[in-house]
């Protein structure tokens, strides 16, 4: 694994056992600016400190262990049993992390983002687009005003947590572009308070049931043959792509703003992780 | 020890799960692993004793749903590894077993409860023990019955004298060995001249075959895996219809095509791969599984959807899956009549309904767990699929063409390379799947030829193979284990090297016990088969361990011409490749044409037009599907494009379009096409007709013709019968017709040839369903740049509605027929010269973004269609039927308005063109030299869907009833 370009950031993104969304969500990151790597958690296991060379990690869809025992949670026991130190270390830095889908299953279970999923509503896997409308404070929602993505999940309905006071919402499902296109439910799986998405860490770390890697692409979007008769030009970027274009931003800007890392650097940190952040 | 643990939802409980164990834990650990199998926030859990819930009501019964012995129990492994690593375990001294508990409040009796359980549970795989409340308050838990399988060690190998009467020679072949326990082992479909060129091949040996000689020869003679009835020479055909028509098709096509064959590795392997671009390929297979649908339709789909993609998988040295397809047959949902397989009407067969959510479900589980977007589909009801429902599966895969000058699309075992398995364990599931196929289903069909698909188990193998072992090159050649599991994949891959070597012994097994022949056929799933060069074993078998994949070497490729199985040091198999894979009898077939008339229709004064219209519009087979579209993932790997469900009213799309590689702007469009109401008329015309709308479909959404290629999936029936096999040679004649004709080769094909239910209804009296004759014919295109395609539905106030092609008084076999029960007899009759302009036109005109909608008329007619361009677009439409007629001076054409509005005359376009393109697009179609097109009207911002015919208005109703009518089962299913 060597590094492509030491100036991008560097992504993990987790891979095994049944996630799935790991290939476009590396393109994402590729395409707004970072340099990914898809990262077996059976090597990150054997290799616990390669997570010192990264500085955005991604939990991302799919459907580790086939939701056996519950969405998310066998994925999260296996990460738990072997890699709980190393994920706590990451997050003690200035890091961002990202769990999608059932990425945001197993963040809940490791734990790092309060509340959890359970069934849909009506008790069916649904695939379809919904509005979002970003309310919390974070690096990842820089700029980002309401925005339509799909959600795909059978277990996608947000409970909350009873002893977490302020609670944190990255997104929450709304009335938009979609709800006024097909007129469906906006709040497709009964989440409580309509939380799509939740924050963490101070806005760092962001867990949300729909798949901005999705949503990318113009093309992706169920709107798009409709623009496309309205106006010729059409762009090629869709409204997610911001989401990933925050994340690269918030370590290109930083390392702007800081020139040298100003982070008390921990002893452990990695050559690489110097190496970057001191240029 | 044997601990249960309880984990139950907070808050009103319906259901537990529990997990039974048998351990060596401490208490201290049972406690953790309790914890770790809990997400404090939703569930709680409880040890030994049945937790305390139901309050403030009790409930009366608790049904317990577990999986019966040594069937696949996934979650059961997901808890195994859990509890592994949990407990930084090195070996797996303890057995996992889960079960759901059902909780019914009702107050019933226990045959009530029996009765629920019937409907909760799937006897054929599935256990169920039911518990008053009472009972569980004295013993304050549920008995500790751990189902661990437990087999009776018998004579591993039997000798199998066949120096026998033809009777009993003939009752071997039809069904099974007979056992030492006294009963046979389930149908060889082996018939006598087969089992007499067996007896003759090892008299010469000078031997009796040992069973897993015969179960072995009949796998790989079985018509699901040598498609006898297509290879077979049939009449004055001596090549048989395969070879003559399909593959003759396609070798005419690529000839022609010189430069531009887009064809790449067609028939040869496991899937039809064609160039996607200079970099990659793309391939394409269907399969159906309608037998094991039909017994367990979850396990039979599941097993379908995640068995075709192994297929992709198994292509070349492995494709990436990037795409699922399904298509459903399925009997009439509300029909209730019982039917049974024996005459002691023990063995009910389930009902349409039952059988539909089984198969939409495991459609759902197979397709959404391994992440591959489940795109295009369709759902089609006729009363004859009653006991055979057909369930089709496909896959498109995509390979990267070259790796350094290795060519990936070709493999080949080499001489000494290990023979290695890959995936899950062998176990008793699925024995004689192959040969069961392909027979009628009546009561000696086996319960044991059901599998259960694991999609992680799955999803773990494919991810380690596609997406590193194959890049890595550790292997030379890899095959699915499919139909006739190791038997026929080992026995394939041998083909390229000369020959092989099994030591059975080693095969991983689910459990102790099972004999040699069992090892040998059994089709359990999640299993492929690899030849591994000696020096890049250590390798590959770290990468697989690294996974989570279990890898074992189980013999070696040889060059010795022959198949040799040994177990624990005794040969128990010698058989030469030349007899396994060509002593198969040649039968020379014959058919007995015959000619179908059906009265012609009287269909009364009936109401109004617009009153038939949306009644039409709601019928099984018109209606929109978006419940099956909604929960099958259509989305992941981001490369949507045209999705399954298009616009603001969600019509269902005949054609979908996808991106498999995102850094590119090609294309790739899907759609398909089947007929079967048409059979009853002529198989010609019905094969002709799919080809027709699988292509037309194809281009309306932007595809192009030159670059299309198909696949066929012929379901038959009594396909012994030479009436049947005459209609099967009209029918391939049909598609050779109209391949050759479209310059559209044939890639891949499948057949199921007896798709007949023989058995009893509830009186106890003899009832035969045959399924009507079946063809699916699926396309797939490269499109150059996708931003171009086109979706079906209207899209703005003012557009201009044009109807592409001409409308012939073709109502025979048709939706509008069937509606009042008539068949008729003027099929459609696709006119190729003509369609073929009119698509090459639509091309042209989609190229230059000239066109704002295409939609393919085609079921239900021209009506239809109108409606379903309205109901996508939520617009209005006004137009006029008065030029219909008018475009062409043909005889046959259109006269009266039920024909203008339901007939399902092939070759038919609506397209919507915005006023500014109009006059280009005109000129696009009168550009080629012939292209009907009538102006119709416009679309309408009032909702209001009016069509005239001259001065009187036909039909005049609303999108906003239409889109209620299309939708209405999708929403209260």
């Amino acid at each position: 694994m060597k590094i492509k370009n030491k100036k991008k950031p560097r992504i993990i993104i987790m891979s095994g056992y049944g996630l799935n969304c790991e290939e476009e969500t590396k393109f994402a990151f590729d395409w707004a600016g970072g340099s990914a790597d898809i990262v077996h958690i059976n090597d990150l296991i054997k290799k616990p400190k390669m997570l010192k060379e990264y500085q955005i990690m991604v939990f991302p869809g799919g459907f580790s262990y086939g939701d056996d025992t519950g969405s998310g949670k066998a994925y999260a026991n296996k990460f738990k049993n072997h890699l709980s130190k190393e994920l706590e270390e990451f997050l003690s830095h200035d890091t961002l992390l990202i769990g999608i889908c059932n990425g945001f299953q197993i963040i809940t279970n490791l734990g790092i983002v309060p509340g959890a999923l359970t069934y849909n509503k009506n008790g069916k896997y649904i695939d379809r687009w919904v509005d979002l409308k970003p309310v919390g404070k974070s690096p990842w929602l820089k700029g980002i005003k309401n925005i339509s993505l799909p959600i795909a999940h059978g277990e996608g309905r947000y409970i909350k947590e009873k002893k977490v006071k302020n609670l944190a919402v990255a997104f929450k499902y709304t009335k938009g572009e979609i709800y006024d296109f097909q007129n469906l439910e906006s709040n497709p799986n009964g989440s409580e308070s309509d939380i799509a998405g939740v924050l963490a860490y101070n806005g760092r770390v962001l867990g949300l049931m729909p798949h901005p890697e999705r949503a990318m692409f113009f093309h992706q979007s169920p709107l798009w043959q409709t623009k496309k008769q309205k106006s010729r030009k059409i762009p090629k970027g869709g409204m997610s792509l911001q989401i990933f274009k925050n994340a690269i931003n918030y370590f290109d800007k930083r390392e702007a703003r800081e020139g040298v890392i100003s982070l008390t650097a921990s002893e452990s940190m990695s050559k690489h992780r110097n190496r970057y952040f001191k240029q | 020890m044997i601990s249960r643990i309880y984990v139950t939802e907070k808050g009103k409980v319906n259901f537990l799960y529990s997990y039974l164990l048998s351990h060596n834990f401490s208490r201290e650990e049972i406690l953790k692993i309790a914890s770790a199998l809990t997400n404090p926030i939703l569930e709680e859990f409880s040890i030994d004793k049945f937790p305390d819930v139901g309050h403030p009501t009790s409930f009366t019964y608790a049904i317990e749903i577990g999986f019966k012995p040594g069937v696949t129990d996934n979650i059961a492994h997901t808890v195994k590894e859990t509890i592994g690593d949990l407990l930084h375990l090195k070996e797996n001294s303890f057995a996992v077993y889960t079960s759901k508990i059902y909780l019914i409040y009702k107050k019933i009796d226990r045959t009530g409860a029996e009765k629920i359980a019937f409907s909760l549970h799937n006897p054929l795989i599935e256990r169920a023990n039911i518990f008053n409340a009472k009972e569980i308050k004295k013993t304050k838990s549920l008995p500790d019955d751990v189902p661990e399988v437990f087999l009776k060690k018998s004579d591993l190998v039997i000798k199998i004298p066949l120096g026998l009467e033809d009777m009993e020679l003939e009752k071997i072949g039809r069904e099974g060995i007979m056992d030492d326990t006294n009963t046979r082992r389930g149908p060889l479909a082996l018939d006598l001249p087969s089992m007499k060129a067996i007896r003759s091949y090892f008299s010469k040996k000078n031997r009796d075959p040992n069973d897993i000689e015969i179960e072995a020869l009949a796998q790989t003679w079985s018509e699901h895996c040598k498609h006898t009835i297509f290879a077979n020479p049939i009449d004055d055909i001596k090549d048989g219809l395969y070879k003559t028509y399909i593959k003759g098709a396609t070798n005419e096509i690529r000839k022609k095509k010189g430069r531009n064959d887009f064809c790449v590795s067609v028939f040869s392997d496991n899937a039809g791969g064609i160039i996607f671009d200079k970099n990659y390929l793309i391939t394409h297979k269907v399969e159906t599984h309608n037998s094991p649908s039909a017994l367990d339709p979850f396990g039979g789909a599941i097993t379908g959807i995640v068995g075709v993609n192994r297929d992709t998988i198994g292509f070349g040295l492995g494709a990436k899956p990037v795409a699922n397809t399904y298509g459903f047959c399925f009997g009439n949902p509300n029909d209730k009549k019982e039917y049974f397989k024996d005459k002691n009407l023990k063995q009910k067969m389930l009902l349409p309904k039952r059988i539909m959510e089984g198969v939409i479900k495991g459609i759902n589980v197979g397709g959404n767990c391994s992440g591959i977007p489940t795109l295009s589909g369709f759902i089609k009801f006729d009363d004859r699929y009653r006991a055979k429902p057909m369930v089709f599966a496909g896959t498109v895969g995509l390979l990267p063409r070259k790796i350094g000058k290795k060519l990936l699309h070709e493999k080949k075992a080499e001489t000494g390379g290990y023979i290695v398995v890959v995936g899950g364990r062998v176990g008793l599931d699925g024995i004689h799947g192959a040969t069961f196929s392909s027979v009628a289903i009546d009561s000696n069909s086996p319960t044991s030829a059901v599998q259960i698909g694991d999609p992680i188990t799955q999803k773990k193998l494919s991810d380690a193979i596609v997406k590193e072992a194959r890049d890595m090159n550790l292997y030379n050649s890899i095959t699915d284990n499919g139909a006739g599991g190791l038997s026929c994949s080992v026995a394939e891959m041998a083909k390229e090297c000369g020959g092989a070597k099994v030591f059975l012994e080693k095969v991983p097994l689910k459990y102790p016990g099972l004999r040699p022949w069992e090892i040998w056929i059994s089709e359990s799933q999640e299993r492929m088969t690899l030849s591994v060069p000696k020096k890049k074993w250590k390798r590959f078998y770290n990468l697989m361990q690294s996974r989570g994949v279990e890898a074992a070497v189980i013999g070696e490729f040889t060059n010795s011409g022959k198949v040799i199985v040994k177990y624990k040091g005794k040969v128990i198999m010698d058989i030469d490749m030349e007899f396994l894979h060509n002593g198969l009898p040649k039968h020379h077939l014959t058919t007995q044409p015959i000619i179908r008339t059906h009265l012609e229709p009287k269909i009364l004064k009936h109401g109004s037009l617009t009153g038939i219209l949306e009644k039409l519009l709601g019928k099984n087979n018109l209606r929109g599907f978006s419940f099956i579209s909604e929960q099958y993932d259509h989305e992941v790997q981001a490369s949507s494009v045209l999705k399954p469900l298009s616009g603001r009213g969600r019509i269902n799309t005949d054609a979908q379009v996808f991106r498999p590689v995102l850094s590119s702007n090609r294309g790739v469009v899907l759609s398909e096409a089947l007929y079967p109401s048409y059979s009853d008329i002529n198989t010609y015309h019905m094969a002709a007709c799919a080809l027709d709308t699988a292509v037309r479909n194809a281009i309306c959404a932007g595809g192009t013709m030159s670059h299309l290629a198909l696949l066929d999936n012929f379901c038959w029936y009594s396909s012994n019968d030479p009436t049947r096999l005459a209609e099967l040679k009209d029918a391939v004649k049909a598609c050779y017709d109209y391949a050759v004709g479209y310059g559209t080769p044939f890639i891949s094909g499948k057949d199921s040839m007896f798709n007949d239910f023989k058995g009893y209804d509830s009186k106890g009296d003899p009832v035969a369903i045959s399924i009507p004759p079946t063809l699916l014919i699926s396309a797939i295109g490269v499109m150059p740049d996708f931003y171009k395609a086109v979706s079906p539905e209207f899209k703005n106030t003012g557009d201009v509605i044009y109807l592409l092609g001409e409308t012939y008084d073709e109502l025979g076999g048709s939706e509008y027929y069937k509606m009042f029960g008539f068949v008729g007899n003027n099929v459609p009759k696709v006119n190729l010269e003509k369609n073929l302009k009119t698509y090459l036109a639509l091309e042209k005109a989609i190229k230059k973004e000239l066109i704002a909608s295409a939609i393919s008329v085609a079921s239900g007619g021209l009506g239809i269609t109108l409606a379903k361009a309205c109901i996508g677009g939520m617009l209005g439409c006004n137009v006029s039927f008065a030029k219909v007629a008018k475009c062409c001076q043909s005889k046959a054409l259109a006269t009266s308005t039920e024909v203008k509005l339901f007939s399902e005359s092939q070759g038919r376009i609506l397209v919507s063109v915005s006023p500014k393109n109009i006059k280009q697009f005109e000129k696009t179609c009168i550009g080629v030299s012939y292209a009907n097109y009538a102006k119709l009207g416009e679309v309408s911002r009032d909702g209001k869907v009016i069509i005239t015919e001259g001065r009187n208005k036909i039909v005049e109703t609303s999108v906003k009833k239409l889109h209620d009518i299309y939708h209405r089962f999708s929403k209260n299913i």
